[in-house]
């Protein structure tokens, strides 16, 4: 490592030495991303040259991968900074694009060139790539499915959740006999109901839907009740010395004051919604991540799990993170609040 | 912007005839009222009684928590009195109304709205905004606010946002307005610019003002009769006319005396 980063300083120096001889407008390489490309090609090396304790038919392809991506790398170091490539986001990501091929080369020789990890439960690289590869059909079909499964059930639990939420924050009456219910009901996990809604539904796809919005409205409610209750009295106030009537209170006062809290409910509706998915993906709807989670611990087929588990992260990842752009846009007159 | 506005008014007898059209007349007669504070009734106003003209500046005067805030959420409808009667040109005040407008010593804007969109608030709460745009512009040059139109609260200072929130209650065009304490969290610098603007603000929009304050000075420098109440509950303690013309100067030794009598009237003796 302390040979690696005395060569990028060496090679920063040098590229500094010769921009200010060539001339002064010249910009510096991306000393980071040139270490960065240098460790993915060093990984490449390990792939490539160091013998597997048995043989992967994708270990040539994972090694030719982690050597495209170093090559890239230096190539956008080199040049990119003329080119204006080299932006201030990607230069943030300097240090993890180099500690990434660390973890993928520890992870490499624990497992496919050392043997130490039991290896069917974990499986190196190479092999992750090769259910990618071929079984991306099957992957590809699951995530459609619970992507069609999950997103209308969990747009119908905001609504479902939204609407009780603001009936309970903003009516004493519906209050009083809400909340209650709520707070008895709300704690108890979806899942928990799943035996009975695969009884009391006609498709196993009907209760699942409803178990997803169930989980998500639960949350949503709850904060929405409480973002609208705790609006500052005094913007009612104002409002109807202004001429706000009642639907203008809730529509323009309640509703946009209670908003900060409602996201932090459609965040935790979110998180719950993608744990029943997965749940009742498992037991009763036959298709999806959890499905093939499943058909994978079956046949023992752990490279396909950890596959599976990489596209699921990367989508639940992906949807709260649009979900915190939305907030974003729509909170942009807020300051200091939940990061993702 | 104090140039600006006198330079609109041209004569003290034309402004008068303004206020004496656009202003709003009312009256407080025998009014109580009680709250509950933890089961037990709390008497807030015990039996105020005054009445304030068309187009005047009038300022209730008394100490911290007598009772005065309250006066004004009543007259601005928020709340009924528990007891006697208030009257706005003569009918009773039942719920809020545009034409009482009223400014809290919080600017209370609303965080999520711009400077234009809150001050907005009414034209769009009555319908009128498609039709009153103009209104809106109008109301944010008179406060000497043009160019913010797009900043959010949070972006703007103490005394800035209180001036929003001063034109969120004009762009109603008001022939009252309820001021409770709407300078009290400003700077002293800013403070002294923004009553001068208040003053600016009553003089060429004609609308009866009704200020709550703890400041005396404030009080006899702003207002053309001062009402002095006691400690809660409040009553009337002394009413003091002041005629001297506006524009006023802090310095001018007839506000010094009214000042000192205001001050004995509260039974201070006016030194620290």
């Amino acid at each position: 490592m302390a040979s690696v980063g005395s060569l990028s300083a060496e090679a920063a120096v040098r590229a500094r030495t010769a921009g200010s001889a060539a001339s002064e407008h010249r910009i510096a390489v991306w000393g980071a991303g040139v270490l960065a490309g240098l460790a993915w090609l060093a990984a490449a090396a390990t792939t490539a040259q160091w013998r597997d304790v048995m043989p992967w038919d994708r270990t040539p392809l994972l090694a030719t991968l982690e050597a495209v991506a170093g090559g890239m790398l230096i190539l956008i170091a080199v040049a990119g900074p003329q080119l204006n490539l080299v932006t201030e986001k990607l230069r943030a990501l300097g240090p993890w694009l180099a500690a990434l091929p660390a973890m993928l080369t520890v992870w490499e020789v624990v497992t496919a060139k050392l043997g130490l990890l039991p290896l069917p439960f974990f499986a190196p690289p190479q092999s992750i790539l090769q259910v990618y590869i071929e079984d991306w059909h099957r992957l590809g079909a699951s995530l459609l499915a619970s992507v069609v499964l999950l997103l209308p059930a969990y747009f119908l639990g905001i609504v479902a959740g939204f609407g009780a939420g603001i009936a309970i924050g903003w009516s004493r009456a519906v209050y009083y006999w809400g909340h209650p219910v709520l707070r008895f009901i709300g704690p108890l996990p979806a899942t928990a109901w799943l035996p009975l809604a695969f009884y009391f539904f006609s498709s196993n796809r009907t209760a699942s839907t409803f178990l997803i919005a169930l989980a998500t409205a639960f949350p949503v409610a709850i904060l929405t009740s409480s973002g609208v209750s705790s609006v500052n009295s005094a913007y009612y106030d104002i409002a109807r010395t202004l001429g706000a009537n009642k639907r203008f209170l809730v529509l323009k006062v309640a509703i946009p004051a209670a908003m900060p809290e409602v996201f932090v409910g459609l965040f935790m509706g979110l998180g719950s919604s993608f744990a029943v998915l997965v749940v009742a993906e498992m037991l009763g709807v036959k298709a999806g991540f959890g499905y093939y989670l499943q058909w994978a611990q079956g046949w023992a087929a752990y490279a396909n799990m950890y596959a599976a588990l990489l596209l699921m992260s990367l989508l639940f990842s992906g949807l709260i993170t649009l979900q915190f752009k939305v907030r974003n846009r729509l909170l942009a007159w807020q300051k200091g609040v939940l990061r993702w | 912007m104090a140039k600006r506005g006198i330079a609109l008014v041209t004569a003290a007898s034309e402004v008068e005839q303004v206020q004496r059209t656009l202003g709003m007349r009312f009256d407080v007669r025998e009014v109580s009222h009680r709250f509950e504070l933890r089961g037990a009734p709390l008497l807030v106003l015990d039996r105020v009684s005054f009445a304030v003209e068309r187009g005047e500046f009038v300022a209730l005067l008394g100490p911290s928590g007598c009772g005065k805030s309250t006066l004004l959420r009543l007259l601005a409808g928020l709340e009924p009195a528990t007891e006697g009667q208030l009257t706005a040109e003569g009918r009773r005040i039942e719920g809020t109304d545009p034409e009482r407008g009223l400014v809290f010593q919080d600017p209370t804007l609303f965080p999520w709205r711009t400077v234009w969109d809150n001050i907005a608030l009414g034209l769009e709460a009555r319908g009128l905004l498609r039709s009153h745009s103009e209104r809106v512009d109008g109301a944010l040059k008179l406060v000497g606010l043009s160019g913010f139109e797009n900043a959010y609260p949070h972006q703007l200072s103490g005394g800035m946002a209180q001036r929003v929130a001063l034109a969120r209650a004009l762009v109603n065009q008001p022939r009252l307005l309820l001021l409770d304490e709407p300078l009290g969290k400003l700077d002293s610098l800013t403070r002294m610019t923004m009553q001068g603007e208040l003053v600016e603000l009553w003089r060429r929009s004609g609308f009866t003002a009704l200020l709550v304050t703890h400041d005396v000075e404030e009080a006899v420098l702003l207002a053309s009769r001062v009402i002095v109440l006691s400690d809660r509950p409040a009553s009337i303690k002394a009413e003091v006319t002041n005629r001297l013309p506006y524009p006023r100067h802090r310095e001018d030794p007839h506000l010094m005396q009214l000042r000192r009598r205001v001050l004995e009237y509260l039974s201070m003796d006016g030194a620290l």
